[in-house]
């Protein structure tokens, strides 16, 4: 489903992904941990191409993109259709109602008559429990309630793979279930997804793998239970032992 | 001595309130005729290069942003009465002719185009980068990122500031009147011209402008009403 080949990503001299391989099959919920500066989010934007990666091949599904080559406009376009994201501060658009930014994709993007898109985009709010919140402006809507409708958004374009950056950082303690349980019923369904979180409970529920990023690489990558309780690697055991110790503070 | 004799001489009086009168219906029309055409049709097509201009001087492409910097470098840097000679009175040296109203037209629509090009330069840098990428993400190419979620956002921004260039150029169309637009403030020297009544007539004229702007004012407490509905006050 996804696969990806010798990811480089440089911002000037800085390399910040330092070759990532890395393959996933159709379904799976991926959760990406790692210290803050080990690239992990620049990884997921590689993905959707908000960042254009140096060098290295991504596949997914039936597309591929070849980053050692130069990169058209269209084969950008094509490319990211396929993922959609859902970022840290919901990125949601302030001059439209909750269903307008659902329909928004459909709509001018795909060229889907409005009222389908109204159907369809009302389904999502009903499915994300934002059903009677179609009409509000997203300052209206809490935090929460804005990811919600952040995710109904992205999941409107009907993508191959979810990505998620760090979609409930910016929450109110007591609004992060509202939106992992969103999530999770997301990965139940088997939809494919890949998730940058500090959510350790969500990415041991939920997550069919985890990798521990750090320095631009994968350190670390196995089932939930071995990478949480028995960590191979020295870098992922001090990052564990790092979080587990501000949990309990 | 003038305020003098208006009040103590019945005839002056009765001659002024005459030509007042009398003067009204003309400067009405150069303004419903001249002014208001020439402030809407030079802002619209301002506004239309002003736009163009932001993109280009926030654009990639070397050449186009400095296309773009030395027009507004030129338009801001030279008096506007000077353009406006220059495409009135210059140009017909070299063989090109324009009339009155379409060289009004060039001149003030350049004008705008310049100064508000940095207004809305100014409002479409205020707009988040995240909006960008969340367009970028549900695969709108960049018109489409513009026209449904940049510029709508900018336009609220640029609300006060754009009214105010609005409400410069009304005043500054009475420039037309140099190049022989008879728009109101020409009307106004015209019948001031034959009765050298030039307090009373450029005092109406004044109080026309007055009345038009704080009209426009309103509609802009209006439009900002409304593009405030979407944000929390």
């Amino acid at each position: 489903m996804i696969s990806i080949t010798d990811l480089h990503k440089k911002f000037g001299k800085l390399e910040v992904l330092k070759g990532i391989d890395l393959k996933l099959e159709k379904g799976q919920a991926v959760v990406v941990i790692g210290p803050s500066g080990s690239g992990k989010t620049t990884f997921l934007r590689c993905l959707n191409i908000l960042e254009v990666p140096s060098k290295g091949v991504i596949t997914i599904d039936e597309q591929t993109v070849d980053f050692s080559k130069p990169v058209s406009k269209k084969q950008v376009n094509a490319f990211r259709k396929q993922s959609a994201m859902v970022f840290q501060h919901y990125n949601l658009f302030p001059h439209m109602t909750a269903l307008e930014n659902v329909m928004e994709g459909p709509v001018i993007v795909q060229g889907i008559d409005k009222a389908t898109a109204r159907k369809k985009a009302q389904a999502l709010l009903e499915k994300v429990g934002l059903a009677d919140k179609a009409d509000e402006y997203p300052f209206q809507l809490s935090g929460g309630q804005q990811q919600r409708v952040g995710i109904a958004r992205a999941l409107a374009l009907e993508p191959k793979v979810m990505l998620f950056d760090e979609p409930t950082s910016a929450l109110d303690p007591e609004l992060v279930g509202e939106v992992l349980q969103v999530m999770k019923d997301l990965a139940a369904e088997g939809m494919t997804m890949v998730v940058v979180t500090h959510e350790m409970r969500f990415a041991r529920g939920v997550a069919d793998e985890v990798l521990f990023m750090d320095g631009g690489v994968i350190v670390e990558r196995g089932k939930p239970e071995d990478i949480f309780s028995h960590p191979k690697e020295a870098r992922t055991q001090q990052f564990l032992s790092l979080i587990s110790n501000t949990d309990a503070i | 001595m003038y305020l003098n004799s208006i009040f103590t001489d019945p005839v002056r009086l009765e001659r002024l309130m005459d030509i007042s009168q009398s003067s009204w219906l003309p400067l009405i029309e150069g303004m419903i005729q001249y002014t208001i055409p020439l402030s809407f049709i030079a802002f619209v097509l301002g506004l239309a290069i002003a736009v163009l201009t932001a993109l280009a001087r926030i654009s990639t492409i070397k050449i186009f942003q400095v296309i773009a910097r030395v027009y507004v470098s030129i338009i801001r840097g030279t008096p506007l009465l000077v353009q406006l000679f220059i495409l009135f009175y210059g140009l017909p040296t070299i063989g090109v002719v324009i009339d009155p109203f379409p060289a009004a037209i060039i001149g003030f629509s350049l004008n705008v185009g310049a100064y508000a090009s940095e207004v809305i330069r100014a409002a479409i840098l205020s707009i988040p980068k995240g909006q960008w990428e969340a367009a970028n993400t549900i695969g709108m190419s960049y018109a489409q990122s513009l026209r449904r979620v940049i510029l709508p956002q900018a336009a609220r921004v640029s609300i006060p500031p754009l009214s105010n260039t609005f409400i410069s150029l009304i005043k500054d169309t009475s420039l037309a009147s140099l190049i022989l637009v008879t728009e109101m403030f020409r009307v106004a020297q015209q019948i001031a011209a034959t009765n050298y009544e030039f307090l009373l007539l450029y005092g109406q004229a004044a109080l026309i402008y007055w009345l038009v702007c704080f009209l426009l004012s309103l509609g802009q407490g209006r439009l900002e009403n409304r593009f405030d509905r979407y944000v929390s006050r």
